[in-house]
């Protein structure tokens, strides 16, 4: 694949197509189109969507390796930025359409509801790695970014347990991502587990 | 005497309904009339003008019943939330977990013929049709406050009848201390109850204390907005107790069973400390997982979400708190 091809056709194409599902929802939302309880509704699809932006970039290099296309590690920042501005705008909707930015309530839920302690410790972890994200810190940190991005599966177990944590009943939709999640780890851990059994 | 009782638990100023909505409401309610009697005339096949979800075609001979409605006690003024939004955003488990799943798969309750089982510490035992039960009863118009434990709320008018005056009909013995409320079991229809990763057991099962299940306030329902209960929102027969957290007030009731023990509940069964027994509405007793200080009251728009301060049983306390005298609601939670 040609680089111009990635740069200037399918990385904006990418960008445009992931910013849709924020578009969508935040005109549902001003439209009065989510139901009664719209603040509910546009939290919760918004953090959906941070989950599977993180679930897509972490299957940037599973498939790499599974369709030999080392082009589509071109990508991965992408889908990690867009993971960051999912949670970001989750968090943002739920401090100002659920709790009215009151200090009270935000401190009450930031200090007392684990599963939102949880959620909102996975988010910060997520801006040190958007931060680094550019080429200048990449070659500034050398090794050490690649362990500073390791971080991601961090993250990635704390947004599970934040995303499981919310349901009241039927862990259906949460079963879903986690057994994707499963399989993402699967294609990092078996690899390394074989290793470690052939050598003595 | 009742009447008068709600007088002092009137609403504060702020919660009066604008004069605008008041006329909505009354427009609206001319409305039902004319929709009703519509209903009479095409031979009482379906009271529910809408065909929102479905309700019981012969609707169990509920057409002179609701014809006749009569305004109830304990009526609060605040703003009705709309029909549309009380038989679209609802949890029913049985029809689906997500809100919109019940009036979806609405049409998979099949709610005639129906028959309650009265059972337990009562002198006339026995399965009765929906017919027998409601027979004698009039019905009633009770708009209610329903606060869900998710922390969202609505106004319902809700259509039916004291649960005490049916309780009283079969006799309950000196044994009967508890009432247990169990909700239809139809593995092979309702897709909540054959769908597999569900915490929650079933058949439905709640449970009142006798004195609760006795107070005035405390209704069963067949029906909302003058109109059949839609399938979504427990359809034929439902339980309404409106100073308790939503699902206490269970739904399609097919069981009543008068007990000298304390029955379990589902919820409680589920999640022992997340939900109690009494589930009280209580701004003091957080969920575990989130506060209960305040609640959206639905509808509610991005614009303006509506945020109200939530009210120790629901607003309720007047008429119920002294069931509660010397019990510490902490613990009793």
């Amino acid at each position: 694949m040609q680089v111009h091809i990635i740069e200037y056709r399918i990385k904006p194409a990418l960008f445009v197509l992931c910013l849709l599902p924020c578009a969508a929802v935040f005109y549902l939302g001003f439209s009065n189109q989510l139901g009664p309880d719209p603040a509910e509704r546009l939290v919760k699809e918004l953090g959906e969507w941070a989950i599977t932006m993180l679930w897509i970039t972490l299957a940037v290099t599973p498939l790499r390796q599974l369709t030999g296309q080392s082009w589509l590690t071109r990508l991965r920042r992408m889908f990690g930025l867009f993971t960051l501005f999912y949670a970001s705008v989750h968090f943002l909707s739920y401090a100002t359409f659920m709790l009215g930015w009151s200090p009270a309530l935000l401190a009450d839920d930031l200090l007392e509801r684990p599963y939102i302690v949880v959620g909102f410790l996975a988010l910060v972890l997520l801006i040190p790695l958007g931060v680094t994200s550019t080429d200048a810190w990449r070659r500034r940190l050398k090794r050490r970014w690649v362990q500073l991005h390791r971080l991601v599966y961090v993250i990635a177990v704390l947004a599970m347990i934040h995303f499981a944590w919310t349901a009241k009943a039927g862990y259906g939709e949460q079963a879903v991502y986690f057994a994707i999640l499963l399989v993402l780890m699967g294609f990092r851990l078996v690899p390394r587990i074989r290793a470690l059994q052939r050598s003595p | 005497m009742l009447i008068r009782r709600q007088d002092r638990g009137a609403p504060a100023p702020s919660e009066i309904t604008p004069e605008s909505v008041y006329h909505d409401r009354r427009r609206f309610m001319t409305g039902a009339a004319g929709l009703l009697a519509g209903g009479l005339l095409a031979g009482c096949d379906d009271a529910n003008g809408t065909g929102a979800g479905g309700s019981a075609a012969a609707g169990h001979g509920l057409g002179p019943k609701l014809a006749a409605l009569q305004p109830g006690p304990f009526a609060t003024e605040e703003p009705l939330t709309p029909y549309e939004d009380v038989t679209s955003y609802n949890n029913f488990y049985e029809l689906g977990t997500d809100k919109g799943d019940p009036l979806k798969n609405a049409h998979l309750l099949r709610t005639d013929p129906w028959s309650v089982a009265i059972e337990g510490a009562v002198e006339k035992p026995g399965t009765y049709t929906l017919e027998d039960i409601l027979r004698p009863h009039a019905l009633e118009e009770r708009i209610y406050r329903l606060r869900c434990v998710e922390a969202w709320s609505m106004v319902v008018p809700w259509v039916g009848f004291p649960l005490g005056d049916l309780l009283k009909r079969f006799g309950p013995t000196a044994q009967a201390k508890y009432v247990a409320f169990q909700t239809i079991l139809d593995r092979d229809n309702l897709p909540g109850q054959s769908a597999g990763l569900s915490s929650i057991e079933y058949p439905y099962v709640e449970g009142l204390r006798m004195d609760e299940a006795m107070h005035p306030l405390t209704i069963l329902a067949v029906g909302l907005y003058g109109k059949v209960m839609p399938n979504q929102n427990g359809a034929p027969i439902r339980l309404v107790v409106p100073w308790k957290y939503g699902f206490k007030s269970i739904k399609s009731i097919v069981r009543i069973r008068l007990q000298e023990t304390q029955p379990g509940t589902t919820w409680n069964k589920s999640a022992p400390h997340e939900y109690g027994f009494y589930s009280n509405v209580n701004p003091e007793v957080d969920h575990p997982r989130w506060s209960q200080k305040r609640e959206r009251r639905l509808p509610s728009t991005l614009w303006s979400p509506n945020h109200i301060a939530t009210r120790k049983f629901n607003g309720y306390e007047e008429q119920v708190a002294s069931l509660y005298a010397g019990m510490n609601l902490q613990e009793y939670f």
